[in-house]
Formats: C-alpha cells, structure tokens, sequence
C-alpha cells in the first residue's frame, strides 16, 4: 500500500467534487471515487488478503483516506444544495403587494371606545364604573337632584316623558340618578363615575342628538374639597386631550351642586365649554342619608359626543348617529 | 338678558380704560356668561343729523306714495330729499341722513337724482339705523326731545357697547340692569351705586281713593302695590332716551305707559302691569281662576284657564293671568286717562305653572318664576310714579299695598367652613368683605349673614360659600388630587359586555349606535306579539314617527343596514349593544317623598320597584358576502349558520354551557331560526331573517341575525381545569343512518353519553342528505382518551359500540356500512 497512491486519490476526488456543477455530475463523481469500484474501495477490500500486522497500519491509512474523501464530498454537496435551493425559491417569488386580506373591516363605534378609555382611566384612579336604567324614575332623575317639579331649572333641559305621566318615568335627561342609586346603596367613601346614554327633546343637528352620552363622576369622602375637583378635573382633561390642554371652571348653576362651575378647556388655541361640576349640595347629600357634618362630595359631568367631536374633531353629529359604516370603521378599535 | 354700557355706567364708576372685554372678562369670571358682546352702531357714520319737516310735496304719479320733503337741518338752506314713508307731518322732528353717511349694511347716502327730483339725503327708519326692527315709518321725536342741526349719533346714543349675557336660573336678580351693574362692579372692585337707594326716601301723597288690593292665598303672593293714577294724557310720547334704552335691550317702544313698566322692569328687575282704571269695576284681588274659562291675553290669544291659574281679578273676571301676561279687556289704550299700576311679588312656582300650563313664557314671568326681591314691589312702583309723572300729565292719586315683602332669614356661618369647603384659605375678613360687596348683612362678631333682600337663593353656609368662591375666583382655588381610593376594577359583567364587542369587532362586525325609538307598524312587521311586542309610549315623543321604546335590537340594525346599502355597501356585518323596553310591569303612580332627609326604606323600595326593567341586548345583522370578492376569487354569501356560530361564540367566551333548538321566533325564518338555552332560560336566538322582512327592507336574500340577552346570562363558575392527558388518543369514526328530522344535537348527545368518561371529544364531520327514504347520515369522529394508559384495542372498540347502542336506542340510528 502506497500512502502516496492514497494521496493522489483524494486529490483528484477533491478536484472531481469541487468542479462538479450540479448535483448530477457531483453524483457520477461520488460515484467514481468512493463508490464500490472507486481505487479506494478497492484498496480497502485488498486489506482482506494481507497479513495482520500489515492490515492493520494499512487499513489505517485507507480509512484515513476515505473519511477525508468522504468530508469532501460533505463540502460540494452542502455547496450544490444550496445553489439548487436558492434557484427553486427564487422561481416561487409572489407578488406580496397584492391585496389579501378581504374579511371584513369591524370596530368599535367611537362612543364606546371613548367610553372605555374614560373608564379605564378611572378605574386606575380607584373609581368604580356604575350603571342605571335608562327609563328612571323621576325622582331619581330631578326630585332627589334637588331639581323640583316646579323650578326652572326642570325646563332647561326637555324631557321626554313615558305615559302614562302620572308615573313620573321619564327617559333620563343626565347620568346623575346613577349617581343618587349610588349614594342610596353604598356608604361613603364613593369613588364612582357613570357613563351612559341620555335623553333629550332636542332636534337632531350638527351640534345636538335627542339621545346621547354623558359620563357623570362622583366623589364623597372625608375631606373632599373644591380643590380636589380641580385636581380631578385636570387629571381628567388631559387623560383626554393631551399633557398641553388647561381647564378653568366659570362659576354656573345646577341644582345639585353648590358651589357649581362650567368647566372649559383651551384646546387648539380656544376655549371650549366640555361640562358642568361643583360641590355635592348638601340636600342631595342629605336625601341620600349621608352625614354631611362627616362627608362632603364632587360630582362632575361632560357629553361622550361632545368630548369625541372637540378631540377628533368631528364635525357633524349626523355622522356619529346614523350608523354609516364609513364612519365607524375608521376608528377600528381605539381612537 | 342684555345690559348696555352706557346705562350700566348709571350705577358702576366705569373709568374709560376699563376696555369691554376686561367687562366682558370680569363678567364671566363671576359667573355670568357673556354670549356675545354687541357693538351698536359699528356699521354707521355720519353726518346723521336732527331735522324739522318744513314741507311736503305729494309726488302723485307713481305707483306707491312718494314724498318730496323739506328739511331744516339747521343749515342755511333749506334741505330737500325723496321720502317713500308717510307716517310723518309738517313740523314734526325726524333724522335725516345726509349725502356721505353710510348706513348699516354698507349702504353709502349720496345727493341723487330719483323721481324727478334731486334727493340730497334720507329720512331715516329706526330699522336703516340699525337701532331696531320697527319698519312701520320713519322715527319722530317729540318737541323738546332732540335739537334740530344736532347730531344725531350721539343724540340717540347709537354708539354703544351691549353685552348679551346669559342668566342662569337662581340668578334672577341679574334679570336687570340693577342686577348686572352690581356684579359688573363686583367682578372689577369698582364703585356701585344701587338705584333703589334714591327710591327709599320718595313718598307720595294721596289726593284720592285708589283702586283696591286684595292677595286672597298669601301663599300666591307676598305683596301687593297697587298705584292709582289720574290725568294722564294719552298723547304724551316716550322720551326719546327712555325708548332708545328700550330698543337696546331688543324690545320695543310701545306706548309710554306701557314703556315705563318695561323700562322699570328692565332696569330694577320687578315686572310691573298698568291697567286702565276704567276698564277695571270695583277691586283688585289676586285669586285663583277658580273655574275653566276663555281669557284673552294681551297678545290677541284666547285661552283656556285651568281652575288652579293665578289671576289678578276684580270684582267681576280675570283681568290678568298673574306675573305672566295682562289680558286684553284691561289693556291701556289710546285713551286711557286713569291708571291702577300693579306689582306684585307672586310665588315663583305659582308664575311658573301658569306659565308653563299655557306654554306663555314672557318678559314678566320670566323674571317672576326666578324670584324677585320682595322689596321691590314698593319702589318699582315708586319708579312708575316717578317717571310718568315726570314724562306725563299724570298725577299720583292713592296708592294701596295688600300683604308685606317676606324675606329669607339669616344664616349663621361658621367662618371656618368655607375654606374646609373650598380648600382654599379665606381669612375671616375676606369672607365679610365679599359677602359685604355682593349685598350682604355681615356681623362679624357672631358671623350672622343677613342676605340681600334681592338673593333668595342665598339660605345656607354653602351658598354662602360658592358667592365667596366666585368673587375671590374659581382660579385661586389649587387643584390637588384626591386621596385615592381603594383598588377598584370593571365588574364581571363590564368585562363581558367589553370582551364581547372586542371579539366581534375582531370578527369583521362594525358597532352601531341606534336611537331606541320604534312605532306600532315596525313592530308589527318584524312580528312581535304579545309580550314582546308590549312596550312604553313617549308623551312628547320628537316625532309621531318613533313614539314607542324598541322591543328589539334587530329592527334598528336593518334600518341602519338599509340606510349603508341605500348608501352603495353592499356586504357587511353589524352590531348594537344596548337596553331593550319590553312593559313587562304595568307603570305605577310616581313615589315622590320629600328631599332633605333619607326616605325610609320601604319608600327607597318602592321607587327602586316602580322603575321597570330593561333588559340589555347584543344583536348582529349579518348582509350578502361574508367576505368581499377580489381577484383571489368568489366568495359565499352569510347564511344561518354564521349567525347561529356568532350566538354559540359569545356563549362560548362568557364560558357557558348550552343546548340548542329550533324555534319559530320572530324576525326569524320560522324553520332557520335556533334558540339557544342556558339553564333552562332561552338566552339567544339566531338564524336567517324572516323572508318578507328581508323583501320589506330590500336586504339581500338570506340575511342572517342574531340576539343574545346579556343580562339573562348566568355568571359563569370558576374554571376548574382537569389535568392534560398525556397518553395517546385514540380515534374512531362512526358513520350513522337517522331520520332527516333527527337533530343532530340529539344524536351527538346520546353518543357522547354512550361512549362513556374516555371520550375526549367529539365532531360531526360529514352530514350526507342524499339517501333517500326520508334518512340521512351523520359522520363523526370520537377521541378517546385515557389519562393512565394507552387505551387497548378491544377498549376502543367497546366503547364505540356502547356509544353507537345508545345513540341508536335514543334516536333509531343504524351504523353506515356502505
């Protein structure tokens, strides 16, 4: 055995497999030096007819021989692989750009996502999200807001009745009687807001809807002063508009609360009127048996739509009521 | 409510720097919000001068009449214009706009030539000044009113700064120029001088017997003045300030005794009515209507007077309906030459439901339902007297008071509350400064608060605290959060509601948001009967259209449907979640206690129980495709199955168990419509739309729905998981021959209960209805699974036909062999 001979084998099987160009010629290569009649496997069956202490140095170098052949072959076909594969993938290249996805596009309506996002931001605060019916009693609604039957103040907002009137249901005209079932169920402290549709006899326009969405907000606990409602209130305004928006509260009147405030917003370099709040009156406190020597309260109320047309900017009310698909479904699920 | 510059300076020191907007400002600060800040005469200039008619020349021959007039507009030469308006005479005073003026709307005056003659300026109307809406002539003035040759911008003060501002309801005193003059110097701490100070000393004396005044009820009225005058000559004009002031404050000149009650109303906020004596026999009472009668208000109106209306009679019928508007038998006229001038101040409540029984809100009521400072009876009446006197022939003979001005009492104040109230530190001192300003009593030494005779309102610490707040300024007060409270979270049910508009929303299914309004014919259409069809009525509905609450979420689903496809959309999926307003309870009378205290629980009970319920809903509508059809190819259109699948999703993500039926359920398909049982309850149904529905609405044929009543759904237990098996499965098919109107359920059920507590699952995985005979097979794949061990052959085997036995006994079904 000639270590030589085995050295030029495995030099011409390298050159043989390193030329191949495809996996076809590398084949007949394999074939030629490691296959059965290859010099190499020949070589080796000859180790059968020596003698042991030949065989063994010799069988030695043989199988040196083919593992080194074999290791070249390894190379070559890893090498051709990989050019065949490359070639196939680059023949099943698809437009990727072509329109696919034909599901139908759903979403939340905007009301509901703002809704949310007002909840979610209370409920960080540690505020509970209560909830009421929406045909109430008229005492829930006006009587126990200290809004009586003959007081001007039930004339500023237009109820819708339900018959017979001697019932005194009514489609209720603010979230506030949440407010009163609240404070009628649980002892203070209240940490509570209520969103919800409401009621009123206005005209469908670009501004108004006979039905629409309030979030109203209540707090009674030990302490609580007007200050803490400005501390809400800017927490709240700018959860809503940004860290930029500024609020001011102008001295108004509801029933309910004294002292009572409008509250603004300068938002896109103007002031825009988003709500009402003020102080828990004591009466309404007192109607709901809460000890107003112990417990003072806020209470503080803004439109859904109001809030969504001033912060997307939306223009018309019709848009937010009709339902058009259009519409809804640009806002997906978030806003 | 409006408030000219130049009559608030009357009562406020206003220096000339203080510009309108810091007014405007100072206003809003305190609480009253201007809503627009009017400049009078910004669209005018001169020269508009002052002038005599000197002489007329009727121009015939056209087709209207057409005047040729000559002025003195204390020029050298006499100054002659064309003049279409006829309501004037030789001598009397007018304006006259001369060549150069310009004119609101940009209307430039130049010398002319127009009906054959050269027109060398106007006479002007108040309405071409701008000044008001009285187009039925030119304006004539009085001799003595005005000065020929003056200019007549200032002369009717045209230039003026007028705020519009709005009143809020316990605010009634701001009802007036008194009113807003006060908070005007409030607001700016300028110097403020009340108009009623110089009343308190008048006293007239009686040169004869007045008219009679009787309050019947003191509850309808505290106090009662009554004015009779005499001599009055019907021919004397307002003064020319008085209507000027009138007009800017967007009302009109009528009469003068007529403008004096306006012009004292407006400036002190207490509405006053003349009568004319004559027309008046014996006394003045005021009374309830007592019976239903026709009554004719001074607005021409006849109306029906409800028993319970407040009037003020005298000894024979309702001359007035009280605080609200005088009646037309009584009404000044242009004869009128004895005067009984009435001001009262009535009950709010009493104004206010006359008022809103004959849907008459005026001027006087109001002002009225607001609350008037009961002092004011005396001195707006005193007011009259002074003016009238002093602008008429009129002589004061007697005047008659029934009853006495009742005022609000005095509050003790705990200085310290206001700034526990207001987190903000007020000193003692400032608390009695602004008190003081806004009108107060103040002791300092006990802290009794006396309110002004003008604040009804003002009857506790509170109120007293929001008149300091609003003084000091809202914006003093810091903004600190509140101690937070305790961990809070959605409750289950929010969490539901939220985790099922997310999934279909997901899913390709838009929300929309419908008003709950429906008539008697959409719930008709849809089929509703009996209960479900019962529902409430709106009394004052916004349109006859949609008088009733919807008993059903699918109704308004398709009209918003309609409205998309009228629209050009042609597939689509949406959903509503929200109340529905079935009458399940007949309404009871209302339960209304008294405020101030904590009903008692039975009362809390009955008003809690006298609210009916309102069942809350989600609903899909499921129109045409279920996808769109593009280049990758047709797509199927929604069918009953997809809303049933929709109905079972949101059964499965509230982790509830439930079985289904088929069900002949309106709007549904009578034989495509499945009901789905939770409990024993019918919580959903879905399936295909009734056919003639979907014709009526022009949907696409096939259009599906669903509804699921959320608030019927049980809540769901906590989940107790099995452990995961991990030894293999194993899997058998079973192919079953039933009749067509066994129900799959049925047949699933009594495998599965057949196969016993290895099955693991269970899938329908063929149905094949081409048999014949009235028979159809079922195909389904079981997987059996043992949590110790693999499950051996024969195992298998028997628990599938154990599982076949039962399925066969229950429902007659024969395995498949071919």
């Amino acid at each position: 055995m000639n270590p030589a001979d085995i050295k030029r084998w495995i030099a011409a099987a390298e050159t043989a497999f390193a030329s191949a160009k495809d996996l076809d010629e590398l084949k007949a290569a394999r074939l030629a030096h490691l296959g059965d009649k290859s010099d190499i496997s020949l070589a080796n069956r000859a180790l059968g007819s020596m003698a042991a202490d030949e065989k063994a140095s010799a069988g030695k170098i043989i199988g040196e021989g083919k593992a080194a052949i074999t290791a070249a072959l390894q190379v070559a076909t890893a090498k051709l692989e990989a050019e065949r594969d490359a070639k196939v993938l680059l023949e099943e290249i698809v437009d990727i750009t072509l329109p696919v996805n034909r599901s139908h596009r759903g979403g939340l309506h905007p009301i509901s996502i703002i809704k949310n996002e007002i909840s979610d931001f209370f409920i960080e605060q540690g505020y509970s999200v209560e909830e009421g019916p929406e045909l109430e009693s008229g005492w829930l609604n006006f009587d126990a807001l200290n809004i009586p039957a003959d007081h001007p103040a039930r004339t500023m907002q237009d109820t819708f009745y339900i018959e017979p009137v001697g019932s005194g249901m009514v489609l209720r005209t603010q979230t506030s009687p949440v407010q009163i079932r609240s404070m009628l169920q649980h002892e203070p402290p209240i940490y509570m807001i209520c969103p919800g549709r409401t009621f009123r006899a206005d005209e469908l326009d670009a501004t108004h809807s006979p039905v629409f969405h309030q979030v109203e907000g209540l707090v009674v606990d030990k302490g609580i002063t007007m200050a803490h409602l400005k501390g809400t209130l800017d927490n709240f305004a700018q959860a809503m508009f940004g860290p930029d928006v500024t609020t001011r509260l102008r001295p108004s009147f509801f029933p309910f609360t004294e002292p009572s405030a409008e509250v603004d917003i300068f938002f896109n370099g103007r002031w825009i009127e988003w709500g009402g709040c003020g102080m828990v009156n004591p009466i309404v406190l007192q109607t709901c048996g809460i000890d107003t020597e112990v417990y003072s309260g806020f209470a503080f109320g803004m439109g859904l739509e109001r809030t969504l047309m001033v912060r997307h900017n939306v223009t018309d009310m019709h848009d937010i009521v009709e339902g058009d698909l259009r519409f809804t479904r640009q806002f997906g699920v978030g806003l | 409510m409006r408030a000219p510059l130049s009559w608030l300076r009357e009562f406020v020191d206003i220096p000339a720097n203080i510009t309108s907007e810091q007014i405007s400002d100072g206003l809003i600060r305190v609480g009253f919000e201007v809503e627009e800040i009017i400049e009078a005469g910004a669209g005018l200039t001169g020269p508009l001068k002052f002038a005599k008619v000197l002489s007329i020349e009727e121009i015939t021959e056209f087709k209207k009449p057409i005047r040729y007039v000559g002025l003195d507009c204390g020029e050298k030469e006499t100054r002659y214009v064309i003049c279409g308006a006829t309501n004037f005479t030789v001598g009397d005073l007018i304006v006259a706009a001369l060549p150069g003026a310009v004119l609101p709307g940009d209307f430039h005056i130049a010398a002319r030539e127009t009906y054959g003659k050269t027109s060398n300026g106007m006479i002007c109307s108040s309405r071409e000044l701008g000044l008001g809406d009285d187009h039925s002539g030119i304006m004539v003035f009085a001799e003595g009113d005005v000065e020929i040759g003056a200019d007549a911008i200032t002369g009717l003060e045209i230039n003026d700064t007028i705020f519009d501002i709005a009143v809020n309801p316990d605010r009634g005193y701001a009802l007036s120029i008194r009113g807003v003059a006060r908070e005007v110097a409030g607001s700016l701490n300028l110097k403020y001088s009340d108009p009623v100070d110089a009343l308190r000393k008048i006293a007239f004396s009686d040169s004869g017997k007045g008219v009679t005044a009787k309050i019947e009820d003191p509850n309808s009225a505290s106090v009662f003045y009554l004015r009779t005058l005499s001599n009055f000559d019907p021919s004397a004009k307002t003064p020319m300030w008085m209507r000027r002031r009138i007009e800017k404050m967007g009302m009109r000149s009528i009469s003068l005794v007529v403008d004096v009650t306006n012009y004292v109303m407006l400036e002190l906020g207490q509405p006053l009515h003349a009568f004319d004596k004559a027309k008046i026999s014996g006394g003045l009472t005021i009374k309830r209507a007592g019976k239903g009668q026709p009554f004719t208000t001074l607005d021409g109106q006849v109306r029906q007077l409800d028993p319970d209306d407040l009037m003020v009679c005298d000894d024979k019928q309702p001359l007035a309906l009280a605080g609200t508007m005088g009646g037309q038998s009584s009404e000044i006229s242009e004869s009128t030459t004895d005067i009984a001038l009435e001001a009262v101040r009535f009950d709010p409540v009493c104004v206010a439901r006359n008022s809103r029984r004959h849907k008459l809100s005026s001027e006087a009521s109001r002002r009225l339902e607001r609350s008037v400072d009961p002092s004011l009876a005396e001195f707006a009446s005193a007011r009259f007297v002074q003016l009238l006197t002093a602008h008429s022939s009129a002589v004061h003979v007697a005047t008659v008071v029934a009853g006495e001005p009742k005022y609000a009492p005095v509050i003790k104040l705990d200085p310290a509350f206001i700034p526990k109230l207001l987190g903000l530190e007020v000193s003692k001192d400032e608390i009695a400064r602004v008190l003081r300003v806004i009108g107060c009593d103040v002791d300092e030494k006990s802290f009794t608060v006396d309110p002004p005779a003008w604040r009804s309102d003002l009857l506790t610490q509170t109120d007293l605290a929001e008149e300091v707040a609003r003084m000091i300024g809202y914006d003093k007060i810091p903004s600190i959060l509140p101690p937070r409270p305790k961990h809070a979270s959605l409750t289950p049910t929010q969490k539901r509601r939220r985790a099922i508009a997310a999934m279909l929303a997901a899913r390709g299914l838009a929300e929309v948001q419908t008003f709950p309004f429906t008539n008697q014919e959409t719930i008709d259409q849809m089929g509703f009967v009996g209960d479900r069809a019962a529902t409430y009525r709106i009394a004052n509905p916004m349109s006859e259209e949609a008088p009733l609450m919807r008993v059903h979420l699918v109704p308004g689903l398709i009209e918003v449907a309609a409205r998309n496809i009228s629209r050009g959309a042609k597939d689509f999926a949406i959903f509503e979640m929200g109340s529905i307003f079935r009458s399940s309870q007949k309404l009871t009378p209302a339960v209304s206690p008294e405020i101030g205290s904590r009903p008692d629980a039975k009362t809390i009970a009955a008003i809690y129980a006298s609210v009916p319920p309102q069942a809350f809903h989600v609903a899909g509508l499921l129109v045409g495709k279920t996808e769109s059809e593009d280049w990758q190819g047709k797509a199927r259109s929604y069918n009953w199955q997809d809303a049933i699948a929709y109905a079972q999703d949101i059964l499965q993500l509230c982790n509830l168990q439930w079985t289904i039926k088929r069900s002949d359920f309106a709007p549904w398909h009578p034989g495509r419509c499945a009901e789905l049982i939770v409990d024993g309850k019918a919580v959903a149904h879905a399936g295909e739309i009734h056919p003639r529905i979907i014709a009526k609405y022009g949907l696409p044929e096939r259009s599906a729905a669903f509804a699921v009543g959320l608030s019927a759904l049980p809540d769901s237990d906590i989940v107790r998981p099995l452990r995961v098996g991990t030894m293999p499965a194993a899997v058998q098919d079973v192919a079953l021959i039933v009749d067509s109107s066994v129900s799959a359920q049925d047949v699933e059920s009594a495998l599965r209960a057949g196969a016993g507590e290895l099955l693991e699952s269970i899938a329908l995985f063929d149905r094949y209805d081409k048999i014949g005979d009235g028979k159809i097979s079922l195909a389904f794949t079981l997987t059996f699974r043992a949590s110790d061990r693999t499950l051996t052959g024969a195992e298998v085997s028997a628990m599938r036909e154990s599982a076949v036995l039962a399925a066969a006994k229950a429902t007659g079904a024969v395995l498949r062999t071919n």
